[in-house]
């Protein structure tokens, strides 16, 4: 723990983003902290007023003051939100840094975290964990013994997913996919740790969707996590680190894109730029990569009218906005017209579009209590639409809207939008 | 505070319903008129209207002011904490408690936003008719508290004209039913003495709430003119042929230039726009907009553009509805004034704000509510120049003197609060106010409901009007003279 100077004393340079904030609380509207503890300071507002306070030494780093800000879910819904073009990211993400740097988590809190991310940014290990994991299913059926459990622990065996991967590379996609037909672009495929790990079929499902569109796919075996966990939960060191080897992996070849089929990652990765911008070996190769950083819906949309056959899917599908992809990305028309290029599909509208799943990165797994009150609220929502399918496009909303969709006894599917995508394809 | 009085509270309320911690008490220090600022002593969160009840009664037996808050986006201060009082936070009663379709109302929570009962009734075709600008955030029982308005006010009437009943906690502690499900009742009409009293008679815990149809067709218009004055004839002209616009707005070019900095409305590049809403049957729509049109052609309307259907309309009203927030985009600062005119001396006040602007060397940029003549002239400032916020509120309040002396009023929507309250002399005589605060009185004889508000120079009750003398109580040494 770093102790020079005060703890926010890092957040001083960008207190004119902070000056940006007007304090009128149109944030608070689709804030998901503040919807559900509906307290000034578990809003974006209130925290950058915290900030402030915190650089002009009015507000010390307090347990309290860092419960404010482990509340946010970081899903950005306040910048859509805000009128005065706050960018709370920046803001947010600093605020994490110094966290980490200057106070001292209880103890609990500081092994469940290191877990956290001696696992998850390791598909290796996270596979290995995976397993156990898909078993424990038996331990929902036992009740008793789930009670005396902690609650992290429950909280995680109920994400844990139904299937598991498989074997050990059973969800892998092959190294290279030739384009269907002319090639009409050459694309790196990330194929991130969750996802990886938990939801195989849809990296395969994008590679194969790809390349129907005449995109030949590459997706390196070798590669590492992001670092989008690392960076939201203030472990910036960690996260350019992350950054630097996915640059490593991708060099050497010309991309007209590098596509990632999860929301999180790929913002981070359109952010390499920023993060690395204070790296003199590496600002100008961070800004080259994150300029061909694209989220597989902008990739195929671009590709659009659609060159491989669809057959018709006669569903009713609702499109849940990732808010990585909607509120950090700005990505939303997208996913909707690909959606809408499947024969037979009705896009139905979903209430409180705009509010987080809860799944938020890691938010639900330290914050679990709150997570699942969110899960419940987005799944009650999503229900109303009498969707047959949920599409999204981010392993973390998947994990936690099926979670919630299985509790409440829904029978609606939800899948990535490449799952369906491939469905309709016919051959 | 006192430590037992802190104990007592958090007895009254749910498990983290009481906040002491001075950084949480740090962020409740503002609402959204940010120069304004005091620490309260404790801010509560009920949850529901019998714990509400519980904190007034402590407060009232021991003594200790407190002012109800919404979600906290008022721009008046009306929601300022007062220093070391109590804070009641009503953004936790937020249940939409029924909805009436068949006769038109729905119950709700005060913490609930102006912009969710539209949202919940709308798929039964109904609205809830005021939209102030903040309605996406907004509670209604600020907009109770402060009689809001919006938009759509020119035609629909403000919060007041669609309140039916509330459920209050008097400042002694007592719970009172106001009004009714009716229409009108019989009796003094107590619910118009509660709305529009900025807090300051009692805390609103429940309100039945009119709700509307949905007209059956709108047609909404965006218009350029070369100028503020041509489109002030043509609001003018439009009105003075019997037609009452649902809403008429007029934005000025700093504000357009904000409001497409921050949520690219596509509006025309012109001096001055005006939005004209019209809604009705739709014949009588149709009729009116040819009329419309033939006016604003007049008027040497340099674009016009129709937004038939919701979408386009929405991304219209966007820019209008950001435009105060959107000033962050093109200043560090901003300073909201709110201020009332006859329509018809709308060209004459505006000349003197722009003569004000070029004296005081800080750009004025201007919305206003066209159809009832509500300005709201925005004032940048640099709040890191020394001098020059004070400079600016000199500057706003100069404003508020042009819109009194033209024989309007120094507030049409969001209330004196603690901003205006030293204006109150201007537009009140000494009678006037005198009579208003025998009725703060009868109903808080303590002035411990959000003290420090409306009037400018409070008053202990009891007190016999004219020079001052002391009062027992001061005497006393229990209370001390604001």
């Amino acid at each position: 723990m770093d102790t020079q100077g005060s703890a926010f004393s890092s957040l001083a340079p960008l207190e004119p983003l902070m000056d940006k904030c007007v304090h009128c609380g149109f944030c608070l509207s689709t804030c998901p902290s503040y919807l559900l503890n509906g307290q000034e300071m578990d809003s974006p507002r209130g925290r950058i007023y915290l900030m402030r306070g915190g650089v002009q030494d009015r507000v010390a780093m307090s347990g309290t003051v860092v419960e404010h800000f482990d509340t946010c879910l970081g899903c950005m819904a306040c910048e859509t939100a805000c009128p005065s073009g706050v960018r709370y990211a920046p803001l947010i993400e600093e605020t994490r840094a110094a966290i980490e740097r200057h106070h001292q988590r209880p103890l609990a809190d500081r092994l469940f975290r290191r877990a956290l991310f001696l696992i998850l940014p390791y598909p290796r290990r996270l596979r290995l964990l995976a397993w156990p994991l898909a078993t424990v299913h038996v331990l929902k059926r036992s009740p008793r013994v789930l009670a005396a459990l902690p609650a992290r622990i429950r909280h995680l065996i109920a994400l844990a997913p139904q299937r598991p991967a498989g074997g050990p590379t059973a969800g892998d996609v092959p190294e290279r996919t030739a384009a269907i037909g002319e090639r009409r672009r050459r694309v790196g495929l990330v194929t991130g740790c969750v996802q990886r790990v938990f939801y195989g079929h849809v990296n395969q499902a994008s590679a194969r969707v790809l390349a129907a569109e005449g995109c030949e796919v590459t997706a390196p075996r070798r590669q590492g996590c992001c670092g989008a966990l690392a960076l939201h939960a203030g472990r910036d060191e960690d996260a350019r680190q992350f950054a630097r080897d996915l640059i490593r992996t991708f060099d050497g070849e010309r991309w007209d894109s590098i596509v990632i089929n999860a929301a999180g990652c790929g913002s981070t990765m359109k952010g390499y730029g920023e993060l690395l911008k204070d790296d003199p070996a590496w600002a100008e190769r961070a800004r080259a990569f994150s300029s061909k950083v694209r989220d597989i819906s902008e990739t195929l949309s671009e590709l659009l009218p659609p060159r491989a056959p669809r057959r018709q899917l006669p569903l009713r599908v609702g499109y849940h906005d990732a808010c990585h992809l909607a509120h950090a990305q700005g990505v939303r028309a997208q996913p909707r017209r690909l959606l809408e290029s499947i024969p037979g599909v009705t896009l139905v509208p979903l209430a409180d579009a705009e509010i987080c799943c809860g799944s938020a990165g890691i938010f639900n797994l330290v914050e679990p209590e709150m997570a699942a009150e969110l899960g419940r609220r987005k799944i009650a929502r999503l229900a109303e639409a009498t969707p047959d399918v949920v599409v999204t496009s981010n392993p973390g909303c998947m994990l936690q809207m099926t979670t919630h969709a299985r509790t409440a006894g829904h029978t609606f599917r939800i899948v990535h939008l490449a799952e369906l995508l491939a469905e309709s394809l016919t051959s | 505070m006192d430590q037992r009085f802190l104990d007592e509270l958090g007895a009254v309320v749910a498990p983290g319903g009481l906040l002491t911690d001075a950084a949480d008490l740090f962020t409740y220090e503002s609402d959204a008129l940010v120069h304004l600022r005091a620490t309260p002593g404790a801010v509560v969160l009920p949850v529901s209207a019998d714990e509400v009840q519980a904190v007034v009664r402590l407060c009232h037996r021991a003594g200790v002011p407190f002012v109800a808050r919404g979600h906290g986006t008022g721009l008046s201060g009306g929601a300022l904490p007062v220093e070391d009082g109590v804070v009641i936070g009503l953004s936790r009663l937020n249940r939409i408690l029924d909805v009436d379709i068949p006769n038109l109302r729905v119950t709700v929570e005060p913490g609930v936003t102006n912009l969710e009962i539209t949202r919940r009734v709308s798929p039964f075709g109904c609205y809830y008719a005021p939209d102030p600008s903040s309605q996406i955030v907004c509670s209604i029982g600020g907009n109770i508290a402060e009689n809001s308005g919006g938009a759509h006010c020119l035609k629909y009437g403000f919060t007041v004209h669609h309140v039916l009943g509330v459920e209050a906690v008097l400042p002694n502690g007592d719970n009172v039913h106001i009004g009714g499900a009716a229409l009108d009742l019989p009796g003094l009409d107590l619910l118009s003495v509660i709305v529009g009293s900025e807090g300051t008679l009692a805390v609103v815990t429940k309100a039945t709430l009119r709700i509307l149809r949905r007209p059956e067709a709108v047609l909404t218009l965006l218009a350029g003119f070369e100028s503020i004055d041509l489109a002030g004839e043509a609001v003018s002209a439009i009105i003075g042929r019997g037609i009452v616009p649902a809403a008429v707005e007029m934005m000025d070019r700093l504000t357009i230039q904000a409001a497409e900095a921050a949520v690219q409305p596509r509006f025309p590049d012109a001096n001055a726009v005006l939005i004209v809403e019209l809604d009705g049957p739709q014949a009588e729509v149709d009729e009116q907009f040819a009329v419309v049109e033939s006016v604003c052609r007049a008027q040497g309307a340099t674009s016009m553009e129709i937004a038939r259907d919701q979408a386009h309309r929405e991304r219209i009203w966007r820019g209008r509805k950001a435009a105060f927030a959107a000033m962050g985009r093109v200043s560090p600062n901003y300073y909201v004034q709110d201020g009332v005119v006859p329509r018809t001396k709308l060209p004459e006040v505006l000349r003197r704000i722009r003569d004000l602007e070029a004296r005081s060397g800080l750009r004025i940029g201007n919305v206003f509510h066209a159809g009832d003549g509500n300005l709201h002239p925005l004032i940048c400032y640099d709040a890191s120049v020394p001098g020059q916020a004070e400079h600016a509120e000199k500057v706003a309040s100069e404003i508020l003197l042009y819109c009194i002396e033209a024989g309007g009023s120094l507030t049409g929507e969001h209330g004196v609060g603690a901003d205006k309250k030293a204006y109150m002399p201007k537009m009140f005589s000494t009678d006037d106010l005198d009579a208003m605060h025998l009725v703060r009185c009868a109903f808080d004889p303590a002035g411990l409901c959000n003290p420090g508000k409306v009037f400018p120079t409070p008053r202990l009750c009891g007190e016999v009007p004219g020079p001052y003398r002391q009062h027992p109580l001061e005497r006393a040494g229990v209370v001390e003279r604001f």
